[in-house]
């Protein structure tokens, strides 16, 4: 069953009630690819996510994964998924160890092979010394690593993850990234929620950008950037309550300019070079900054709005 | 599009739920298992013994029994009740919104019906186990006088579940546990009280006795008594099991909408 995509979604549209929180999406994910939703919070992620997992039905549209329908083989679909959600949802009574056994149960696998994959998970996310402690007793970074080792006990072959590393501190988010390279050389294909650009960036071999319940662009990282973004970008700040006021001076300089609450975008393609004209016009901004354009600039781009807002 | 049966499933999946709950209760039993034993027997010697004195002394025998035999075996009924609600509601509220725990389990091959279903049959066990050593209990006190007693664990079991019912289904529908506390007061306390447990059904006045026999708990007791005393007849024991079981029957329905709505919405 190694043909076309590992899974598929046409027209897919979630409401509640009145809210229509996904309206029409269209997606098609290639087998050991690591493809991501990037939006903000409010995007329709999550609410993709669930249906996708097999575990929420659409309202419309339809769904493919391994070939099969949701609405029919929930149970086989899930049996071959793991699932990272946004809130780890352990059992925080019971111990690290037993928090696998139990899943590893729901998939009906015998004890013996939960008892070797137990080993060779935490080993995989550093917990085997925390093996027996309650799961009360960890750190986030930790629970959350338990959530991942929790989503892999049945060998899945789609892992999904939903804001992985939200809430964690850098180090902690770098051990991750880490762990899901290493699953995404193994051949495990990777979906992945994140508002964080530069998770998407790391991570996705292909993404798609989610925008109040719509896709606005999908590509892979550099190629998204390339499309709607310029080479570099330089933001200036001045030391104004509004900063529109220097919008006619600076225009000139750039080919695009964004204006935000604190600060000015110039998009061009040599920041430096575009910074030397900006002093040269008599401009002294408070701070200035050169930087590569990332998918934030995309999304700001697309929709007129920060990622983070 | 192919359909692919489950293969290779050794339990099904309601039993892999089912066994989820044994191993949470491994850890935490002691505590559970002390107090839902320990609660009917303080209410046996308080007021079987305590009250039960006076009685005699004022009334002699209620239908023909002393008082502590009277209201041993309708402890049995209210302890699987108390068992149902302790375990249908705040857990099952904590499984579905702060813990979350059954969330995780329908990521897995596991359906709503599977989780609900486990849960229900987790109960049937705890309250078979805990409904046999309250018959050994009352056996020693001399209560049982018919072999129909052996027919008190499943009693018990049957009462546990119509509650426990409807109960994971309003539990699962809850955003917060506020609303427990007027079930409590306004539900589960006043049936303890008033569902003839303590006294005869004809302690009341006529035109109360219909709305008392309304209450699923009455129906409870009055088939723990007719086991232990191998009173009543048939056809009205059956009526009694036949009102538990529409209950139970009810409550699933309702459990079933209101797990899928939870989970998978």
């Amino acid at each position: 069953m190694n043909y076309g995509h590992i899974l598929e979604a046409r027209n897919l549209v979630k409401r509640f009630g009145d809210f229509e929180a996904v309206k029409g999406i269209d997606v098609a994910i290639d087998r050991g690819e690591s493809f991501g939703f990037l939006g903000p919070n409010g995007a329709g992620k999550t609410s993709t996510m669930r249906m996708i997992s097999a575990v929420s039905q659409p309202t419309d549209g339809t769904i493919e994964i391994f070939g099969l329908d949701p609405r029919i083989d929930g149970p086989e679909i899930r049996r071959r998924l793991g699932v990272v959600p946004q809130e780890d949802s352990l059992e925080l009574e019971l111990s690290v160890k037993n928090n696998l056994l139990m899943y590893g149960r729901y998939f009906d696998l015998p004890r013996s092979v939960i008892r070797e994959r137990t080993t060779e998970l935490l080993e995989f996310t550093q917990l085997t010394e925390r093996a027996n402690d309650k799961v009360d007793n960890l750190s986030g970074g930790m629970k959350r690593r338990l959530t991942i080792a929790r989503g892999l006990m049945n060998r899945p072959e789609i892992l999904i993850l939903d804001e992985p590393t939200t809430g964690l501190d850098p180090q902690a988010r770098h051990l991750l990234w880490d762990r899901l390279y290493r699953l995404k050389r193994e051949g495990v294909t990777l979906i992945i929620t994140t508002h964080y650009m530069d998770e998407a960036e790391q991570l996705c071999d292909r993404l798609v950008i989610m925008d109040q319940g719509k896709i606005v662009a999908e590509g892979a990282p550099r190629a998204l950037i390339e499309r709607y973004s310029t080479r570099e970008v330089v933001e200036l700040r001045f030391a104004t309550d509004d900063h529109e006021q220097y919008v006619n001076q600076i225009t000139k300089f750039a080919d695009r300019i964004e204006v935000l609450p604190d600060r000015i975008l110039l998009y061009v393609n040599d920041g430096d070079d575009a910074l030397r004209d900006v002093h040269a016009a008599g401009i002294n901004p408070a701070s200035a900054l050169v930087r590569r354009s990332s998918l934030e600039d995309v999304f700001l781009h697309l929709t007129g709005r920060s990622l983070t807002d | 599009m192919v359909r692919v049966a489950d293969t290779q499933v050794v339990n099904a999946r309601w039993i892999r739920s089912w066994w989820a709950h044994q191993l949470f209760f491994k850890q935490t039993w002691r505590g559970s298992v002390a107090s839902s034993l320990l609660f009917p027997f303080l209410f046996l010697t308080s007021l079987g013994v305590g009250v039960g004195k006076l009685v005699t002394a004022h009334t002699g025998l209620v239908q023909g029994q002393t008082y502590l035999h009277f209201i041993a075996p309708s402890l049995l009924a209210t302890t699987a009740m108390q068992l149902a609600e302790g375990e249908s509601l705040w857990p099952v509220l904590a499984s579905v919104k702060w813990t979350r725990g059954y969330h995780a389990a329908a990521a897995t091959p596991l359906e709503p019906d599977d989780i609900l279903f486990g849960k229900l049959a987790w109960v049937a066990t705890r309250a078979f186990a805990t409904s046999f050593v309250y018959t050994l209990i009352i056996a020693c006190f001399g209560t049982l006088q018919s072999w129909w007693f052996l027919t008190l664990p499943f009693i018990g079991t049957l009462v546990a579940i119509a509650f426990s019912a409807p109960l994971v289904a309003f539990a699962a529908r809850s955003d917060s546990d506020a609303s427990f506390a007027v079930l409590y007061r306004f539900a589960m306390v006043p049936m303890f009280l008033f569902s003839a447990t303590f006294y005869p059904l004809s302690v009341y006045p006529d035109y109360l006795r219909p709305i008392v026999q309304l209450i699923p708990l009455y129906h409870g007791v009055a088939l723990t008594r007719a086991a232990a005393f191998g009173q009543g007849s048939l056809g009205t024991e059956l009526a009694h099991v036949a009102f538990l079981l529409a209950v139970a029957f009810l409550g699933i329905a309702w459990g079933r909408r209101t797990m899928r709505r939870r989970l998978t919405d």
